[in-house]
């Protein structure tokens, strides 16, 4: 095994632990938003299909790279303008809002 | 250990501070009050991450490493396509569709993580000479990115397909159809080990084709209620996905954020099925409405008291306090903004008005919220089912719209399709109104006690129109 591949385990692993502890405090309410989100972030396979878009010096590579990203870039601007959407949607009432200021 | 260059050291450290955004991008989705800073701390991360990547190839020292145009060409025109895509339908879609945009906004996702590993193993293929294998530390990633993402791809088409009404939402059974998932799936996975073992263009075939159709025959025995739950599983597999992706280019924020993912996807997926009293597995082996034979009306019967609009205007004139339980009819019906406006009308003459939202109200966990926060309702009024229980004992009328089985005292008994599900207690109100179109069964197949309840009153009506109705006969006897 190589030291690269053990580095990478490692942080395979933590941020699997990472995510487990954020997730399971969320209220229900927000769990429409949670899921867009989260699925916005899994759009950084836009990274991935650059890289690899860069290595690419035949046709069939062009193509298949034109989609890898064009998919990515969808999953990512789409998920985050639709998740900001909805959040723009949850408001307080105006007094309630009132009352956080004046605290 | 190889020194950095300034480039490299600073592009690392951009990739660094991208996860920390994701990180704290889901944190802050634990209040309304802060998920949108997350969600914006998250996009600020993502931007980063994607900005500093072609600083990071033009910084590659190794000369023979050389960029053509065509390649910078194709990245930002799949780039700007897919961005602008993403945008319009983002922008464009309608509240009530948004679970299937979800879905789809998934599915490419899945897609694009299984074609990251295909390109890179052509080209690796391509580039092996002789007796020179496939290092393992490339082949296993590449095998289980192209079956986990080619499965997310073709099953959350499906799944936004049968939640657009394009694919039926009944669970679709064909003979033969488990014999083939399975076989499908072995083919998937088979053809992972395979390609470990000997890599080449056979293994790659079976394991593409075998993942795809596993896909599809996954989704397909799946009812269309049970779709939430669906994607947010096949959401967890596009994070699991894009993490193998990034073992196979060798990029840390790939494998920190689809790990995220993978785990937040997971856990999200649980909270669903436990909120419908169901497992996981129950729900993938699929066929809720299919095998339950025992959907017949319940024996007993009770008569149901049929009410009007009229009716029901003069009881909620007079009451104090009135908590609205909106379910999926209303969505359906389209009718949030209709339900908004009755509530405001009630509060502004001095009532107590809530919402009781049940986990799995509407499309997708949490979905009525939106859809309610979408007709401007403030989201304290929203009440969770533990929070909101308590508060149906002092309530002078319960006003139910589209909601069926989550309201259904048959739960708090044993030996029935929802024995255990956590519901709301509805029938503790002093008075009880139903709006539904029509006496038909929830998704249990299942007679609802509630409504042969003496306490209660059917209006039979559309939601939409019967709330129309009832704002007009409110506003008479205010």
């Amino acid at each position: 095994m190589t030291s690269q591949l053990l580095t990478d385990l490692s942080m395979f692993v933590l941020a699997l632990l990472v995510g487990f502890e954020v997730i399971s405090k969320i209220p229900a309410m927000l769990h429409t938003p949670m899921m867009s989100g989260a699925n916005s972030i899994h759009g950084v396979v836009l990274v991935g299909a650059i890289l690899l878009a860069a290595e690419a010096d035949n046709t069939g590579a062009y193509i298949l790279a034109f989609f890898a990203a064009a998919f990515a870039a969808m999953n990512v601007v789409g998920g985050y303008v639709v998740t900001d959407r909805m959040l723009g949607m949850f408001r307080a009432k105006p007094t309630a809002a009132k009352k956080e200021e004046a605290k | 250990m190889t020194t950095l260059s300034g480039v490299e050291t600073a592009i690392r450290l951009v990739y660094l501070l991208a996860a920390v955004g994701f990180v704290l991008g889901l944190h802050f989705m634990r209040s309304p009050a802060t998920a949108r800073l997350g969600n914006t701390l998250s996009w600020i991360g993502m931007a980063l991450a994607v900005a500093a990547t072609p600083f990071f190839l033009t910084s590659i020292p190794d000369k023979s490493f050389h960029i053509t145009t065509t390649a910078w060409i194709v990245i930002a025109a799949g780039t700007i396509v897919g961005a602008a895509g993403g945008l319009f339908s983002a922008r464009l879609v309608k509240m009530t569709d948004m679970p299937q945009l979800v879905s789809i906004f998934n599915a490419v996702g899945g897609g694009a993580a299984a074609l990251v590993a295909v390109v890179d193993f052509l080209r690796i293929n391509s580039e092996l000479t002789g007796s020179a294998g496939m290092p393992l530390d490339f082949s296993i990633p590449v095998g289980l990115d192209i079956l986990i993402g080619s499965v997310t791809f073709t099953g959350s088409l499906i799944a936004a397909g049968k939640l657009q009404g394009w694919v039926s939402g009944n669970p679709i059974i064909f003979p033969g159809a488990r014999v083939l998932a399975a076989l499908s799936a072995g083919a998937g996975i088979g053809g992972v080990v395979w390609l470990a073992m000997s890599p080449g263009m056979v293994p790659f075939y079976v394991l593409a084709a075998g993942a795809l159709v596993f896909g599809v025959l996954l989704v397909l025995p799946i009812g269309g209620a049970d779709m939430p739950v669906v994607v947010s599983l096949l959401n967890a597999f596009t994070g699991l996905a894009v993490a193998m992706a990034g073992f196979v280019v060798g990029n840390p924020i790939l494998i920190i954020a689809g790990a995220l993912v993978g785990a937040s996807g997971s856990i999200l997926t649980k909270l669903m099925a436990d909120a419908m009293n169901r497992s996981i597995m129950n729900i993938m082996i699929g066929g809720f409405g299919t095998t339950d034979a025992g959907g017949g009306p319940a024996e007993g019967g009770g008569t149901t008291r049929l009410v009007s609009g009229d009716d029901v205007g003069v009881q909620l004139a007079y009451a104090d306090k009135v908590i609205i339980v909106p379910g999926y009819g209303l969505a359906a019906a389209q009718a949030q903004r209709e339900a908004a406006d009755l509530g405001n009308l009630l509060e502004e003459h001095g009532k107590t008005v809530y919402y009781a939202i049940h986990p799995v109200a509407g499309r997708m966990p949490g979905h009525m919220n939106v859809l309610l926060a979408e007709a401007d309702v403030p989201y304290e009024l929203l009440k969770e089912m533990d929070e909101v229980n308590g508060d149906f004992d002092t309530c002078d009328v319960a006003l139910v719209i589209g909601a069926n089985d989550v309201t259904n005292p048959a739960a708090r008994r044993s030996g029935n399709p929802i024995s255990g599900m956590p519901i709301l207690d509805v029938d503790h109100s002093k008075s009880i109104v139903v709006i539904k179109r029509s006496l038909g069964f929830g998704y249990a197949g299942l007679d609802n006690e509630l409504y042969t309840n003496p306490k209660t009153g059917m209006f039979l009506a559309d939601a939409k129109k019967g709330l129309n109705e009832l704002l007009a006969a409110v506003k008479e006897y205010l």
